[in-house]
């Protein structure tokens, strides 16, 4: 087989976040997911591409979903995985970040999936460690996975990326799933508004490129598709909250809702849902709805994801 | 680069080629054609026509991209696009024809072929490649070739074929036999 040399070839050995990435890296991973959604449809669901390396989970912050992608993608790339979780481990008794992953590293590490509720910490992490590093989520800064496989979703049900206009509503200011979105979206040629409770809404996050508006109906009639947030019920406590049921009047997508959209818009959430929240179930399960197609995607990206940062070296 | 074989060489080469596929395969078993991406993608696609044209069986036709499978990935720096595998029928019990542009080291081949199993079980796997440039590392053959041609060990060969390169025909590329990028 000969390759071109005038294709685009992969170079990263990270994926801390979509903020370094060009355009073509994006898109070169949102290509490379489409042909391992192929390898989930055949009857061994299984390809030799990263047998007998070691993928290290590092999860200091609780996670489900995220970890079980992870964790699968990397079992049909035939590779290894080990897991950590903070829970009842070594960080209780005081252990520093970079002294766990030192210590899990002289095993034979060769990718670390970090998740860690640190800002930065895989950026650091990265620095420190001889081998790869793709984030997992990190604080309220990046979590660049489910930021592609939303926009891998959004270009296999829409057919393109550029030009689309994007709504992601709910609490902007601490959610990484909203920044990496953002950031993706944006170099990508879409427009993106964001959504939510002037409190939930820093200002500063035009500089990102993106729009705000606090009117959710307003919002609703211009866009594309609509990415609503999960809420966090722990910040609920906190005075940004007024309380779930205001919140839920002011911006929970409705059926009702719905029927002001285009036709067509698209319905995601990066899960876990809270029905009657953010969300209702009737348009959670409904024919606009993608949360599930997101989650089936979210496979193939974190694949592509692993396979590319396995060949990267610089 | 130099020139090796005409457009009408590589034809003539291709026609040899079906003559054996045509003479040799079964009438009676299910057959698939499978290339290798990417000539082998074409070539496969070009005998696929030619032996619906004589034949009255049954033909699948399918393209295999064998990157995941291949044995050098730890030793390449930087990988191009991986594209998908289209193979959406069933192999268990078919004869799988393979083919690609050029054998050479056969390690190409064996990538091929243990992608195949993981997708059933053929009744018979063969090979039909246009050229034969000898270089063997692995104990694999040919069944069916369209031409073989004798060159130096560390040149590297290229086939043209129009859909991609615009002309069909056989190329010298001079220098290491892999490119080392």
């Amino acid at each position: 087989m000969t390759d071109r040399s005038d294709e685009f070839v992969w170079k990263r050995k990270h994926l801390v976040g979509l903020d370094e990435l060009t355009a073509g890296e994006i898109t070169h991973i949102l290509d490379t997911a489409e042909s391992f959604r192929e390898v989930s449809t055949r009857s061994i669901k299984k390809v030799p591409a990263l047998r007998g390396k070691v993928i290290a989970l590092l999860f200091f912050e609780d996670s489900t979903r995220t970890r079980m992608s992870f964790e699968l993608a990397a079992s049909r790339l035939s590779a290894d995985t080990v897991l950590f979780s903070a829970k009842g481990s070594s960080v209780a008794k005081g252990e520093t970040t970079l002294d766990t992953v030192r210590n899990i590293e002289a095993m034979g590490v060769d990718i670390f999936v970090v998740r860690h509720s640190q800002s930065g910490a895989p950026h650091m992490l990265a620095r420190h460690v001889a081998g790869s590093v793709v984030n997992a989520g990190d604080g309220s800064h990046e979590h660049p996975t489910q930021a592609l496989l939303d926009i891998f979703t959004i270009r296999q049900r829409l057919g393109r990326v550029e030009g689309l206009r994007v709504g992601i509503v709910g609490d902007i200011a601490h959610s990484r799933v909203a920044r990496s979105n953002i950031l993706g979206l944006r170099k990508l040629g879409a427009e993106v508004v964001v959504v939510g409770p002037p409190t939930l809404v820093p200002s500063a996050i035009t500089s990102m490129g993106c729009t705000i508006c606090h009117d959710f109906e307003e919002a609703l009639s211009q866009v594309d598709v609509i990415n609503m947030l999960r809420i966090q019920f722990e910040r609920f406590s906190s005075t940004l909250f007024p309380s779930v049921r205001e919140y839920s009047r002011l911006y929970g997508l409705t059926a009702e809702r719905i029927k002001r959209c285009n036709r067509n818009v698209l319905v995601m959430h990066p899960g876990p849902i809270n029905r009657g929240v953010e969300i209702t179930s009737e348009v959670a399960d409904g024919p606009n709805s993608c949360i599930l197609q997101q989650v089936a995607n979210g496979l193939a990206v974190r694949m592509a994801v692993l396979y590319l940062v396995s060949q990267g070296s610089e | 680069m130099e020139r090796l074989r005409s457009a009408e060489q590589v034809h003539e080469a291709i026609d040899r080629l079906f003559e054996l596929v045509d003479s040799q395969l079964p009438l009676k078993a299910a057959l698939a054609v499978i290339g290798i991406r990417t000539r082998g993608e074409i070539l496969a696609r070009r005998l696929v026509e030619l032996l619906r044209q004589k034949r009255d069986q049954l033909i699948e036709y399918g393209v295999l991209d064998i990157t995941f499978y291949r044995d050098d990935l730890s030793l390449r720096k930087g990988m191009p696009l991986v594209r998908a595998t289209e193979i959406d029928f069933d192999l268990d019990g078919k004869v799988v024809l393979l083919v690609d542009d050029v054998l050479m080291t056969g390690r190409s081949v064996r990538a091929a072929m243990d992608a195949l199993v993981d997708f059933g079980r053929p009744r018979a796997i063969r090979l039909a490649v246009l050229v034969d440039r000898g270089g063997r590392e692995l104990p694999i053959a040919a069944d069916f070739v369209g031409e073989r041609l004798d060159v130096d060990p560390t040149a590297r060969i290229q086939v043209h074929l129009t859909e991609r390169d615009g002309d069909d025909g056989v190329f010298l590329v001079l220098g290491g036999r892999r490119r080392g990028k």
